[in-house]
């Protein structure tokens, strides 16, 4: 939504505008801000407020910093950069690192999808259990690749974490954020140069029509807006279609991390530190984590990838399959819910690598493919890009260079490319393309990159998500005959609600026993965990572009996969979309079973810059 | 209505009404859990007081307004980074707590002793606003005595409608039982005014408005004065959440007759 270009738009002008306070922009702001506040160095000067330092603003979408973010694990080498005591400075809910552990979960209940290959390899577990580590229906792995460890890292609340950086950040004065201020556009001159931004209108049906206290969104023009607005990003993706990607990259992998936090009962054996991580259910294709916080607190969750080739992945129910799994219930059962959250995780790391800058622009994070897709790690290395790009500002500020794609080049991309963030990134570039063929194979390829540094790899070639999404009647071709699936969907959807429930129970998997602490209802979880909510004046901000695609559709994927049930089938086989219940995780983005008539690399949905969300800052 | 009035708002900050609270008892007394790690947001009620100030001042030019909070400083720098886009506002922060718990008599002698010490406060233009009540303790006491302590005497509490006469008078709305208003007649200022809800929606953000604001609240924040707040002869007898009974249910477009007919079910039920 731009709103009309007839408006007559208030504007302002600053030296860098930033978009989007995710842990990249956070790194970009800390380093600058540090950099502002050194006394012994030359001061730097503002070129629209002469006189005075570099004018800094950041416009964050969520309503408070620290909404909308998720829990990590992270070796922190980039967080310990720029805070050398960062664990004596008292942020909430952080623990060093302590026991890791990798589990194989069995499926305890014979529901999931297990290829031959794979059950041939539970009967092996179960057969040889006494000689090995199995625990209530799971063996914990005897050893795992040092590729997959985080010694010496810490466990994270990025929710308080970034709350706390924002607080150091605003204390010192040197930079501004302001959440609750969606950014709708980069504004884009004649010359392809990026000129800095127009914020979301405010006062809108809707449609994006003017409606009582319209109010046209501001343009902030800044010789720099820094993109660092995540993967779903409106203006990631917006400077994408305007400017194209680069040879050979494309953003075609992805993940829904699903996460609950949770406090646990009295008598848990669990320690601060201690870390989990699962796979093998309740889908085979479906990673699992568990991170302890102190005071017997932790983050837990799954993560659903793009290749698990299925039209009705839900991450929130195989979330509670996954927590009722007997290694992992008798850890939390008595447990009580205290957040939860979604997002969506840009999966192909380096090969997904957009145009880093150009003429008036940089983008930093998981939004510029740092996310490293073999050790799992991306906060870290978001951060990290972001520090690189405040020290090449500096440099230019300094040598009052304009901020042209050259100088960009020059500064910030070479410090990019000398860093530990591109090399590993490289090691890691096909380490997952395995997982085109597979769980197996995925998994093989993973080990062989990591062991050998990248140079062995499973070849695989990455697919668009929507190339890749069987239809209903062949998914469940072996579990339900096919006239039945379609009548439990068009039953399903008849009343206005996702199938994947009706489908799951049907194909075997038991119901969900609701205690009211861990186990309730989707929209419980909304309320309870993740506290959901749209402030009213704006407009949707997810679209279906293309309806006759979507009368057409038979896999409305992009209900089934909702995190937050925000998109339901419609009338005339047109989804709905409510706003209030909306996480913005930007799963519908990559959930969409037809591609878009104008770009097939685009699915038919748009995900547009919008307000509200999240309203915990625990996750 | 040509008065250039001062005006000052009295506003707390109060944990985002969207968390889930729980009562604690901490080494120094009732507590909310992990109270420092819930987001906050500015007292809805005092809210209300700021908007319809920020309207005021707008309409009646040479007006001004502080904010004045007794808060955590680090929360209330948090809440600025919004609130700070709504309205032009000059913050006078303390430095302290805001929880419920907090005894209401101490919290309205910082706050009044703040006002008095505003560099050219003139008390012939002086209207006090704040919260009828507070989000984080129903009590309704705080601003009466703010208002005891600046001795203004003319105090109204549940105002929904504040009117000003050419002549300097104003006519106030005050929300009385029944669900209707008392309108009263006051000469002239200083008066002090608890609002309700007030008539105005929550103005829309304004980067302009945000950054001339945040020039002098950091400033302000960073040597906010801290006040103790001692407590004494305070003690509470017990703590607890109302029961409550969650039952979610989210329809869109319901009509209010058959809402009211599946309460008027479910209560009997």
């Amino acid at each position: 939504m731009t709103g009309s270009p007839n408006v007559e738009r208030p504007s302002m002008d600053a030296d860098v505008v930033c978009v989007g306070f995710g842990p990249a922009t956070a790194g970009f702001l800390t380093a600058l801000s540090q950099r502002l506040s050194e006394p012994n160095a030359p001061p730097l000067e503002s070129a629209v407020a002469p006189g005075l330092p570099p004018q800094v603003l950041c416009y964050e979408r969520a309503d408070d910093t620290g909404f909308g973010v998720s829990g990590v694990v992270s070796q922190a080498r980039a967080l310990r950069a720029s805070f050398p005591e960062i664990e004596k400075n008292g942020i909430p809910m952080a623990a060093p690192i302590g026991e890791e552990k990798v589990l194989y979960l069995l499926d305890p209940i014979g529901a999931s999808r297990r290829s031959i290959a794979l059950q041939l390899a539970d009967e092996c577990v179960r057969a040889f259990k006494s000689a090995l580590r199995f625990k209530r229906e799971a063996l914990e792995l005897p050893w795992t690749p040092a590729f997959l460890h985080k010694r010496g890292g810490m466990v994270l609340s990025m929710g308080q974490f970034m709350q706390w950086v924002g607080a150091q950040l605003q204390s010192q004065g040197t930079v501004q954020i302001w959440p609750g201020t969606p950014v709708s556009q980069a504004l884009i001159n004649d010359k392809n140069k990026v000129t800095g931004v127009r914020l979301l209108d405010q006062g809108v049906d809707k449609n994006g029509l003017a409606a009582e206290g319209f109010t046209p969104g501001m343009d902030i023009h800044a010789a720099l807006t820094v993109v660092g607005d995540g993967p779903v990003g409106p203006i990631g993706r917006q400077l994408d279609e305007c400017f194209g990607m680069p040879p050979d990259c494309r953003a075609r992998d992805w993940a829904i991390g699903m996460k609950f936090v949770v406090d646990l009962p009295a008598d848990t054996p669990l320690k601060p530190g201690t870390i989990l991580h699962t796979f093998g259910f309740p889908e085979p294709e479906i990673f699992g984590f568990l991170y302890t916080h102190p005071d017997r607190v932790v983050s837990l969750g799954i993560f659903v990838p793009s290749w698990f080739d299925s039209p009705v992945r839900t991450a929130y129910r195989y979330l509670q399959h996954w927590m009722l799994h007997p290694y992992l219930w008798r850890l939390l059962k008595g447990g009580k819910l205290r957040s939860w959250g979604a997002k969506s995780l840009a999966e192909s790391g380096r090969a997904g690598e957009p145009q880093l800058v150009g003429d008036g622009y940089a983008r930093i994070g998981e939004g510029s493919g740092s996310t490293n897709v073999l050790t799992g790690s991306g906060v870290d290395e978001a951060w990290a890009t972001g520090v690189q790009l405040a020290e090449a500002v500096a440099e230019l500020l300094k040598a009052k260079q304009p901020f042209t794609k050259e100088n960009l080049e020059a500064t910030y991309v070479r410090r990019r490319r000398e860093s530990w963030v591109d090399s590993e990134a490289r090691a890691a570039a096909n380490a997952r393309n395995g997982f085109q063929h597979g769980v197996i194979p995925g998994l093989f390829g993973m080990a062989l990159a990591g062991l050998t540094g990248g140079r062995l790899f499973i070849p695989g070639k990455s697919r668009r998500p929507w190339d890749r999404i069987p239809s209903l009647e062949n998914y469940y071709r072996d579990r339900i005959p096919e006239a039945e699936a379609r009548a439990i969907r068009d039953d399903c959807y008849a009343r206005g609600i996702a199938a994947h429930g009706a489908l799951m129970d049907r194909a075997g998997w038991p119901a969900i026993p609701c205690d009211g602490r861990l186990l309730m209802s989707h929209q419980d979880a909304l309320l309870v965990g993740g506290k959901v909510n749209a402030p009213p004046g704006y407009a949707d901000h997810v679209a279906f572009l293309f309806q006759d695609r979507c009368r057409q559709c038979e896999t409305k994927l992009c209900v089934e996969a909702c995190s937050g049930q925000a998109i339901s089938p419609g009338a005339d086989g047109i989804p709905n979309f409510d706003r209030d219940k909306c996480v913005h995780c930007g799963a519908c983005l990559w959930n969409c079973a037809s591609p878009s008539p104008e770009d097939s690399e685009r699915s038919a949905i748009s995900f547009r810059a919008g307000s509200g969300g999240l309203h915990s800052a625990e996750n | 209505m040509n008065t250039a009035y001062q005006i000052v708002v009295c506003a707390g900050i109060v944990p985002d009404p969207l968390q889930t609270l729980e009562p604690v008892t901490g080494p120094s007394g009732p507590a909310l859990k992990n109270e420092m790690m819930l987001p906050s947001v500015l007292d809805p009620w005092a809210g209300h007081a700021l908007y319809e100030a920020a309207n005021l001042a707008r309409n009646c030019p040479g007006s001004k307004v502080w904010l004045v909070s007794l808060s955590p400083k680090v929360k209330l720098q948090q809440v600025m980074m919004t609130v700070a886009q709504k309205a032009p506002f000059e913050l006078v922060p303390l430095d302290g707590p805001s929880s419920g718990f907090a005894e209401a008599a101490e919290v309205a002698a910082a706050l009044a002793q703040a006002i008095e010490a505003i560099a050219g406060l003139d008390k012939s233009r002086l209207l006090v606003f704040g919260g009828w009540e507070s989000a984080s303790r129903g009590a309704g006491a705080t601003m009466q005595m703010v208002g005891e302590r600046l001795g203004i005497v003319d105090q109204f509490q549940g105002v929904d409608e504040l009117k000003l006469h050419p002549d300097g008078s104003l006519e106030i709305a005050e929300r009385i039982e029944g669900g209707r208003h008392q309108i009263s007649r006051c000469a002239g200022l200083p008066a002090l005014l608890g609002w309700a809800t007030g008539n105005l929606p929550e103005p829309k953000n304004n980067p302009q408005t945000g950054m001339a604001n945040m020039r002098g609240a950091i400033p302000a924040l960073q040597k906010a004065k801290p006040v103790k707040l001692a407590g004494d002869g305070l003690s509470f007898a017990s703590v607890a959440l109302p029961k409550q009974l969650r039952e979610t249910k989210i329809v869109r477009n319901a009509a209010p007759e058959d809402i009211a007919k599946e309460i008027v079910a479910w209560i009997k039920s």
